[in-house]
């Protein structure tokens, strides 16, 4: 279900090119999960002017909190996850090339050809192919398998790359018109979305931001913000694939899209970990409803977000997910549209600014 | 008994959507709960009792949710497409009819399916009726449960979700029953079970308990072609869980249980369930760690709409229950 917007409201939060420029920033910088400290870093010298508290929990979260003002300010948590998809360097062959496996969810047959960044030091190496001159046409039907490619370093790199090194695609973050390109857009639009949140945060909440650890191997570090941070309310600010080509059949209709570029942020009305809370759900589609502001829901299915983890927490915590669509998420490249993240953060923006405690007034229902 | 069985079993309450049920739970114990209160994910937890020198803080917990289906995406020509919720298998999907949370009725279609070929879930789509996208009455992310009336067979009962209304039943019908307890007794009706034990994970931190017993149904062994073999049939009494694959029951409860049946005379089976997990891990798992048991109703044909019990079995489920806690427990 999407919404379009005709009349383009004005948008309270603008993206500028300041905005672009932290986005280009923590898409640039490498954090694949468990050495989160590029983009931690990053996080931390951004938010600090506009925080009360911040601190770096034992497994690496970023908790940050500003306080609001008056009586009966419900504790709202946003969690986006700092971490990406990439590769661990296991072992050292001779010339300089290196085996790897695969950290997150990453399709094999992705990976041949790719230059990729090894190292906090960023250094360039690339998992090399055999090129189609030397492939039987057999070889080439199958995928390779990740354990006979190797990351190429060269044969000056020497002792500057080890075992247990990380390493991460090495696309360059670019704005090609409507779009943005890059590696890691998942999730670093939820990492700039909290960031902009934090710096224009309401007043009638406490503003409880996590940026989070290893989510993509297992939703990690989200259960332990959300133990700590003991909030009344989540919501978990991620991207989503958008699956939306229309099918070359005109009688096939695209029936799993998951999401579709330019319909604005995607709501979750259910994934692989999560059955949102309805109230939550109603309160972001009335605020998309009742603003002019564009949204669509995602497509009920598989997947997960930090939202997975934080509802279990204690006695359990109302939860829900927002996600910016991107195409080809978990590849070396991804795309999504400057309008859809805009509508994010305003969506985001203009609902935090709506809660009352009445929100969760009552029982969980629908 | 049969009366309430049959209003729990054909009230609709998918995982994630048990207001339903839960109300009607709610006004069944209200005259015989001590205090009554509702957690973040929609579990309905009911104290009775004061806990004595002799006695523990007791958590029961029945979930009260059931498979069921969301709509993923509504084509144009009005046909619905969907994924589950929880187990579902495509196969007792087809021919099937639904109800969806505000009363659309639907059918599940498997037009195009090759003969013999076993279909996905994704090859299936609901009927509701509709002539486009336009007047379908269904969205995305619209919920309905599978829709079947509960059958009487005399000693046999059936109905889309024993699993795990009967357990409900038999935990509502054991609150009513017991009158001394020395325990303090939280009884939770625990929502998204058939998704996790995602209910039972934050009741169990909120009630803190001591020990622990999930009630839920269990495989029957006792069909023509039962597959894993299973030692366990309709009829022959409530059965005590050694283990399943979510958790190990705590030796020292599952004896205390077995004497506990012996003692009272009640018939009993043991249960050892190669898949399948309950409530118990959930338990079991909290805080510090709890020592957790469970109490099995042996149930023919799970996650299809057609799951039959015992009726006696149903009875000596609660005259068990009911013995376990009405004297100290105890564990060496």
């Amino acid at each position: 279900m999407t919404k379009t917007n005709e009349t383009h409201t004005e948008l309270a939060l603008e993206i500028g090119a300041s905005q672009l420029e932290l986005l280009e920033k923590l898409c640039n910088a490498t954090a694949v999960s468990g050495d989160e400290h590029e983009v931690r870093q990053i996080v931390l010298e951004e938010i600090k002017p506009h925080v009360d508290e911040v601190k770096v929990d034992a497994l690496g979260n970023v908790l940050a909190t500003r306080f609001g003002r008056g009586e009966n300010r419900l504790r709202v948590m946003l969690a986006a996850h700092m971490d990406e998809i990439g590769f661990m360097v296991v072992k050292k062959h001779d010339d300089g090339l290196f085996e790897f496996e695969r950290i997150g969810g990453i399709d094999e047959r992705q990976l041949p050809g790719k230059p990729v960044l090894v190292g906090r030091e960023h250094l360039p190496g690339v998992i090399g192919a055999k090129p189609i001159h030397m492939t039987t046409s057999n070889e080439r039907k199958n995928k390779i398998e990740t354990s006979a490619l190797r990351i190429d370093l060269g044969p000056e790199i020497g002792d500057k790359v080890k075992p247990s090194d990380r390493a991460a695609f090495a696309t360059r973050f670019e704005v090609i018109g409507p779009s943005l390109r890059a590696k890691a857009l998942d999730n670093r639009l939820g990492v700039a979305t909290l960031i902009e949140l934090l710096k224009h945060a309401p007043e009638q909440i406490d503003l409880l931001a996590a940026f989070t650890v290893q989510e993509e191997v297992g939703l990690r570090g989200a259960g332990v913000a959300a133990y700590a941070f003991h909030p009344d309310m989540a919501v978990a600010v991620d991207a989503t694939p958008a699956n939306d080509f229309p099918h070359w059949d005109d009688d096939d209709e695209n029936d799993r899209y998951n999401t579709r570029l330019d319909a604005g942020p995607a709501i979750y009305v259910m994934d692989f970990y999560t059955i949102p809370d309805r109230r939550l759900i109603n309160w972001l589609v009335e605020t998309g409803e009742q603003t002019g502001t564009p949204y669509q829901l995602r497509q009920p299915g598989g997947g997960g977000t930090d939202a997975g983890a934080i509802h279990k927490v204690r006695e359990g915590i109302p939860s829900v997910s927002v996600s910016v669509p991107i195409r080809y998420a978990h590849t070396a490249v991804s795309l999504a549209r400057l309008d859809d993240w805009a509508y994010t953060l305003n969506l985001l923006h203009t609902a935090l600014g709506r809660i009352t405690p009445d929100l969760l007034a009552g029982e969980r229902r629908d | 008994m049969k009366p309430l069985i049959k209003k729990l079993v054909e009230t609709p309450g998918p995982s994630g959507f048990e207001y339903a049920i839960r109300d009607v739970i709610r006004e069944e114990i209200a005259d015989f709960a001590d205090e009554i209160r509702v957690d973040a994910l929609g579990s309905l937890i009911a104290k009775k009792g004061t806990k004595t020198d002799a006695g523990l803080r007791v958590m029961i917990s029945a979930h009260i949710d059931e498979i069921g289906l969301m709509a993923t995406h509504i084509d144009e020509h009005g046909f619905v497409r969907f994924v589950n919720i929880g187990g579902v298998s495509p196969l007792t999907c087809i021919g099937g009819r639904v109800l969806f949370m505000d009363g659309t009725q639907g059918v599940i279609g498997m037009d195009g399916i090759e003969r013999g070929k076993m279909p996905a879930l994704s090859d299936l789509f609901i009927d509701v009726g509709a002539t486009s996208k336009d007047d379908c009455p269904v969205k995305v992310g619209d919920v309905c449960g599978f829709e079947r009336p509960f059958l009487d067979l005399g000693k046999r009962m059936v109905a889309k979700s024993m699993d795990d209304r009967i357990a409900a039943v038999v935990a509502i019908e054991a609150m009513k029953r017991l009158k001394n307890t020395p325990h303090e007794v939280h009884f939770v009706f625990s929502t998204q079970e058939e998704v996790g034990l995602r209910g039972a994970i934050t009741a169990a931190y909120g009630v803190d308990p001591e020990v622990g017993f999930a009630i839920d149904v269990t495989r029957s062994g006792d069909t023509p072609r039962t597959n894993p073999k299973m030692a366990t049939a309709l009829g022959d009494g409530p059965a005590i869980k050694v283990r399943d694959a979510s958790f190990i029951a705590d030796p020292r409860l599952v004896e205390w249980m077995v004497k506990s049946a012996q003692d009272a005379g009640i018939p009993y089976q043991m249960e050892v369930l190669e898949a399948g997990g309950t409530d118990g891990r959930a338990i079991q798992l909290t805080r510090a760690g709890v020592p957790a048991g469970c109490v099995s109703i042996v149930c023919r044909y799970i996650h299809s709409p057609s799951e039959m019990v015992d009726s006696d079995d149903v009875e000596n489920a609660v005259r068990l229950l009911v013995k376990l806690l009405e004297a100290p427990i105890i564990l060496d």
